[in-house]
């Protein structure tokens, strides 16, 4: 009798907690659907031709987004042309050098912490190393936060995948006599070039939503500007103003803003996680 | 042998070119190369040194005017210049906490359900999808909340949780007075939210990392699937749970975007968890392109450190963690 007891006492605590780790998965993907849903029902309502082709509108008129997608896009660009070569010049350190160095070992390790610490914190950093000594808010020290972001993600990736390369390949390669910087970038490189494109695209990804540190590097700008000596405006900056503020024109528009980031960003990893795939099943 | 295999290169050595010169110049090319990727390593622990002297730097106006001080002291006042972060530090802490209590166990269940429960066909959908959210930007979560989801707390949940908790002595304190929507509380929820997604993907890493063998070994003892996550799995992969829920910790701690928008950006401490709050990402976020005066920047920079030396511990202990777990596992 005491048997049954228990045994229909622990049956019912299984159910009871297998019940409960499926809530909690309905419960985390409840969050990944709703907030899909109101971007898309708040955001595609704004979208529209004149949000690509007008600037930021004063408020209580119509505009567009021109201008921000713009600078985003501008400092996006230099910030990978800047990160990526020394995310990856690192990463080949790591993975192909010093392998079993102190230095790696140390360098990963401060990598890791790199790679979650506060974004807005680089903001500052930006802010006291170019603001700050230049005198004014521009558009490369907002492009040299985000390279700063750039860095540990591409780091990160570069060594990952250039490990996976299997030695074999390395030693045929010095077999013929290359010398090992050129096994490097003719062999290695090149059967990892998958993932050194994916770590490319993460980081995009990770930066084309970075708000915090644009915010005292890049500044805002409410017009069309090339001069990236001057404050540029950026999408995630505009977003914020204007969500913030009591104009419903600009709260749309934040909408809309909001919508092509996300989906831009999606895209962004699901391109990535394809690479990635096709990678391993090769 | 060099020139045959530059040949294919399109480096193609000249034929009467010095066969010892061309030697030389690979092996020169060969120590440069190795010279710079040792460089750009090392520009890594530079970006770091980098961001520690800055802001200390940045921070020493506000250090020496205010001193130890700083750190517990409540008032905040641009106009007369009196600063104080205990204010920013209690909000940071308070929301981590509540994401923290919120996230931690339901990651937990979302990796028992991928691990044991899923069918095998869902597993990669499901997780990709819980990864997704990982990837969505601050920002997105920062007007989603701000709009929708505040709102909706400010309607249902919280007049409700004001009722329920009222004449319970602590609680009552907790979930005291107007149901403002934006505040700490709100703020706690959405950064469960947001760091949900870290904690299942690692948690669910090292279960799946657990021996089949001991799994199987318990249930031939007939333990049921509850009994073998409590006592089995959990216990195993226990530093690398803790490693990932410092992972989450760390992320809470740091955020700012979706803070900013939703904690109402008020300079005090409440008892009420309802009531609007700020954290020190929020504080500099909102304040530090306003700030006016050396004392004012200096000390929001001031706070910019604390917020880095605090999350740079929680992450290296994380870090720490999970480097044992794979000398564990890998060996």
């Amino acid at each position: 009798m005491m048997d049954a007891a228990l045994q229909a006492k622990r049956r019912r605590r299984n159910a009871i907690t297998m019940a409960l780790a499926y809530v909690a998965t309905g419960f985390g993907l409840t969050w990944l659907v709703v907030i899909l849903a109101v971007l898309l029902w708040e955001g595609f309502s704004g979208l529209s031709l004149s949000v690509f082709t007008e600037m930021t509108p004063p408020p209580g008129s119509s505009g567009g987004l021109l201008n921000p997608i713009a600078g985003s896009l501008v400092m996006t660009v230099i910030a990978v042309l800047i990160g990526t070569p020394l995310g990856i010049l690192a990463g080949t350190y790591m993975a192909e050098y010093g392998r079993y160095d102190k230095l790696t070992t140390v360098v990963r390790f401060i990598n890791d912490i790199l790679l979650s610490a506060p974004s807005i914190v680089v903001g500052l950093f930006i802010y006291e190393v170019m603001v700050a000594q230049m005198g004014h808010f521009s558009g490369w020290a907002g492009a040299v936060s985000l390279a700063v972001i750039v860095v540990p993600v591409v780091v990160r990736t570069t060594e990952d995948m250039l490990t996976l390369v299997p030695d074999t390949l390395r030693e045929a390669g010095a077999s013929i006599g290359l010398p090992r910087s050129l096994m490097i970038q003719k062999v290695a490189y090149r059967a990892a070039r998958a993932g050194l494109v994916t770590g490319v695209l993460l980081a995009v990804a990770r930066i084309s939503g970075e708000t915090a540190p644009l915010l005292f590097t890049a500044l805002n700008n409410q017009f069309w500007s090339t001069n990236l000596n001057a404050p540029v405006a950026s999408l995630p900056v505009v977003i914020f103003q204007f969500a913030l503020s009591p104009y419903h024109d600009w709260q749309k528009l934040a909408w809309t803003g909001a919508l092509i980031i996300t989906m831009a960003v999606l895209a962004l990893s699901i391109i990535a996680r394809i690479l990635t795939a096709q990678r391993r099943s090769s | 042998m060099v020139d045959v295999a530059l040949q294919g290169n399109g480096v193609s050595a000249v034929a009467n070119l010095d066969r010892a010169k061309v030697l030389q110049r690979l092996r020169l090319n060969d120590a440069v190369f190795r010279h710079i990727t040792r460089a750009a390593a090392l520009l890594v622990l530079i970006i770091l040194g980098g961001i520690i002297f800055s802001l200390v730097w940045g921070s020493v106006p506000a250090l020496r005017a205010f001193g130890v001080s700083f750190l517990y002291e409540e008032v905040w006042n641009p106009v007369t210049e009196k600063f104080g972060a205990i204010a920013p530090i209690y909000g940071t802490i308070v929301t981590s906490l509540i994401a923290m209590l919120i996230a931690v166990p339901v990651g937990l269940f979302i990796a028992l359900f991928l691990t044991e429960l899923c069918p095998m066909w869902l597993r990669r959908p499901i997780g990709i999808a819980i990864e997704l959210l990982a990837g969505i930007p601050s920002i997105i979560y920062g007007i989603w909340g701000l709009f929708v989801f505040a709102p909706f707390l400010q309607q249902y949940v919280q007049p409700f949780l004001i009722d329920l908790f009222g004449n319970i002595p602590i609680l009552s304190t907790l979930f005291a007075g107007p149901p403002y929507g934006i505040g700490v509380f709100t703020a706690g929820l959405i950064l469960a939210i947001m760091v949900l997604p870290f904690i299942t993907s690692i948690s669910r890493d090292v279960f799946e990392a657990v021996p089949p063998v001991l799994k199987e070994a318990a249930y031939g003892l007939g333990c049921t699937t509850w009994e073998v996550a409590r006592y089995v799995v959990l216990p195993y992969t226990r530093v690398g749970v803790i490693g990932g829920v410092m992972l989450g910790l760390g992320r809470a701690l740091g955020e700012t975007m979706a803070v900013t928008f939703v904690i109402g950006n008020a300079h005090r401490i409440s008892g009420s968890l309802l009531a609007p709050g700020t954290t020190i990402s929020a504080t500099i976020a909102n304040e530090f392109t306003e700030a006016v005066g050396d004392l004012y920047t200096s000390a929001l920079i001031a706070l910019g450190l604390i917020l880095f030396v605090i999350t740079f511990i929680v992450l290296a202990i994380a870090r720490l963690l999970l480097l044992r777990l794979n000398a564990r596992v890998g060996g």
